[in-house]
């Protein structure tokens, strides 16, 4: 079968245990407006940590050194941005690199295998034997964290000092003239979503039994793409609703990334993938607005600009697919080039729609 | 009440962009006081609000609250006790939240890990109702939506919700139209008056500096060139003013917004 049930299922599993970095970044990004590149190296951070502790029997307190460490981490780069006054991109980019060499020290080598350590998955194992729901072990600790995460971000968003985080990322000045120090709750901020980061790499190293020093390279980019698939999705409504979408965003990135690998994808090529969707998704209101533009522009001449787009994309995607069949070296790169065609072909033909249904409504 | 004692501000001082912004200013605030203020621009008008809500510290003089020398106190914990609008309405607004959001933030009340409550919701609705612009039906909408005199409302009742001691109006009906800014004046003087709040507003509209308040300062080049109040204040007129200000300054009012109306 071309996609069988097991697929699906890990697919799943890792999806909701990387939507907890996602939700991290729902936190930081979203919420208050930073966009932390320290991610790659917290999470990184996290699962050594916990890999560590791990290794000495203790998956739970696992759990919590990677929590802790975590916090550490976004203490140190909110440190920089607010009360260092370095740029919050700058601020995130230094911890990432200090923290390669913490976790190198931390692990002692470059990859520390778990296999004979007990983990919280090993342990959800015994206990579900013998039940009906003895297969899917993994799901079910996966899920428990995953909602114990979006049940802490809802509930703690809704508390005074949640709204000032909120209110922080949107209105400085008017968090500051309620009396409430924004580098405070950038601190706060930081130090919550940097631990959810760090609790993520912790459970994909238990989930892996295995910690790399590489394995949270473009971990940040991946995030933002299951955030913004799942916005995009979703809307941006109510924040218990954003904080669902951006879980399903996540499994939705891993169930695409399954089935790439079925077709025999490079799996080098996926971080192209995600950084294509982070471009695309984060430019998409801008672009569309130029076209917008230039679409009016054009039709005082009688052109439509849509259409020639839609057009050459259409010709394009049938391009691509003709060269995937015909050619056989760079089969993976073709169908991800139809595939890209594809989907702003579709693109252009809703933005054409919505032009024509605004200008109806305006005549 | 407030007390100001020789203050100065110079900015980028040792270069060619030196400028004086405040020149050993004094001011003395009473309680209940309601001090309009007028001048030309670059008279330094905005800058003493910010000298006193803690935007910058001084070079030099001390700015004392209440009997309590806050020239080093940070911005964020004079805020509690001085309210500041602005003329941008989306300064003093967070507008991805909702309206009761904002409220709840601005009331400060239940603790850090407190919730909005049903009281609180109550309060707010009561509050919202009294400015008279339909907002206690959309305390779940994010302020966003809102028109810009709307959000100058809400930012009023927010720095007022807890009434601080001092209340900053910097051309706070500036940027709306003339309905809604004479709407936002009238609840301006609505709320100063019911919750008896000493209160300071630059303003352009030269009839307003005289008709609202008690009291009317006119400042140039840093400082304050004349202080009036009582009799002889009620008896001035616009023209007065222009003529006062040539008098003591040797050139024309001029201000880019001024109304003389």
């Amino acid at each position: 079968m071309f996609i069988s049930w097991g697929i699906i299922q890990s697919a799943v599993e890792l999806g909701l245990i990387y939507s907890m970095v996602a939700l991290a970044l729902f936190l930081s990004y979203s919420m208050l407006n930073v966009c932390d590149l320290s991610t790659d190296g917290c999470y990184t951070l996290g699962c050594s940590v916990g890999s560590m502790v791990a290794l000495t029997g203790h998956p739970v307190l696992a759990l919590l050194a990677a929590i802790g460490s975590g916090i550490c981490s976004g203490f140190v780069t909110a440190f920089l941005q607010t009360r260092m006054k370095i740029e919050s991109l700058l601020a995130g980019i230094i911890v990432n690199t200090g923290l390669y060499t913490i976790n190198i020290m931390i692990l002692g080598k470059a990859t520390v295998s778990l296999n004979d350590a007990p983990t919280v998955f090993t342990w959800m194992k015994k206990v579900l034997a013998g039940t009906p729901l003895a297969d899917c072990y993994k799901l079910v600790v996966a899920l428990c964290f995953v909602i114990l995460t979006v049940l802490f971000l809802v509930l703690f968003l809704r508390t005074r000092l949640g709204l000032s985080i909120r209110a922080t990322g949107n209105n400085k000045d008017m968090v500051r003239s309620s009396s409430l120090n924004p580098t405070t709750m950038i601190t706060i901020g930081l130090c919550c979503s940097n631990a959810i980061t760090a609790l993520g790499g912790c459970l994909i190293g238990e989930y892996n039994k295995t910690c790399d020093i590489n394995m949270g390279t473009g971990m940040v980019t991946i995030a933002l793409a299951s955030l913004i698939i799942g916005e995009t999705i979703f809307g941006k409504k109510t924040v218990p609703w954003r904080a669902v979408g951006v879980v399903i965003g996540a499994v939705i990135y891993r169930i695409v990334v399954a089935v790439a690998l079925r077709l025999n994808m490079p799996a080098t090529a996926l971080k192209l993938v995600s950084a294509v969707i982070v471009a695309v998704a984060i430019s998409y209101p801008t672009v569309v607005r130029a076209l917008a533009l230039q679409n009016r522009r054009l039709s005082t001449r009688g052109i439509s600009l849509y259409r020639i787009l839609q057009a050459a994309f259409a010709a394009l995607t049938v391009l691509f697919i003709l060269l995937s069949v015909f050619t056989s070296g760079s089969r993976p790169l073709m169908i991800l080039l139809a595939l890209l065609c594809a989907v702003f072909l579709i693109l252009m033909i809703t933005a054409d729609r919505k032009e024509r249904r605004d200008s109806h409504a305006g005549a | 009440m407030l007390v100001l004692d020789n203050v100065s501000k110079t900015f980028n001082p040792g270069t060619v962009n030196s400028k004086t912004a405040l020149d050993r200013l004094s001011l003395h605030v009473l309680p209940g006081d309601f001090i309009t203020i007028i001048g030309s621009n670059g008279a330094g008008k905005s800058t003493l609000f910010n000298a006193v809500c803690g935007e910058f510290y001084p070079d030099s003089g001390t700015v004392t609250l209440d009997g309590r020398d806050i020239t080093w106190l940070p911005m964020h914990k004079r805020a509690a006790a001085i309210g500041h609008l602005f003329q941008d309405p989306m300064r003093g607004t967070a507008p991805g939240m909702t309206i009761e959001e904002n409220l709840a933030l601005a009331s400060g009340r239940g603790g850090w890990f407190g919730t909005i409550s049903r009281q609180d919701r109550e309060f707010f609705r009561e509050r919202l109702a009294e400015l008279d612009m339909g907002l206690e039906d959309r305390m779940k909408q994010p302020v966003g939506l809102l028109s810009g005199g709307q959000r100058q409302a809400l930012t009023l009742l927010m720095a007022t919700v807890n009434p601080p001691k001092l209340l900053l109006l910097d051309e706070h009906t500036a940027a709306l139209d003339p309905a809604t800014a004479e709407k936002v004046t009238e609840l301006t003087e609505r709320i100063v008056k019911e919750s008896n709040l000493t209160c300071l507003m630059v303003t352009h509209n030269m009839q307003a500096a005289l008709d609202m308040g008690s009291r009317t300062i006119m400042m140039d080049a840093g400082r304050i060139i004349y202080d009036t109040s009582g009799e002889e204040r009620k008896r001035l007129t616009v023209a007065d003013l222009m003529d006062l200000f040539r008098a003591r300054t040797g050139a024309a009012l001029d201000n880019d917004r001024m109304l003389l109306r």
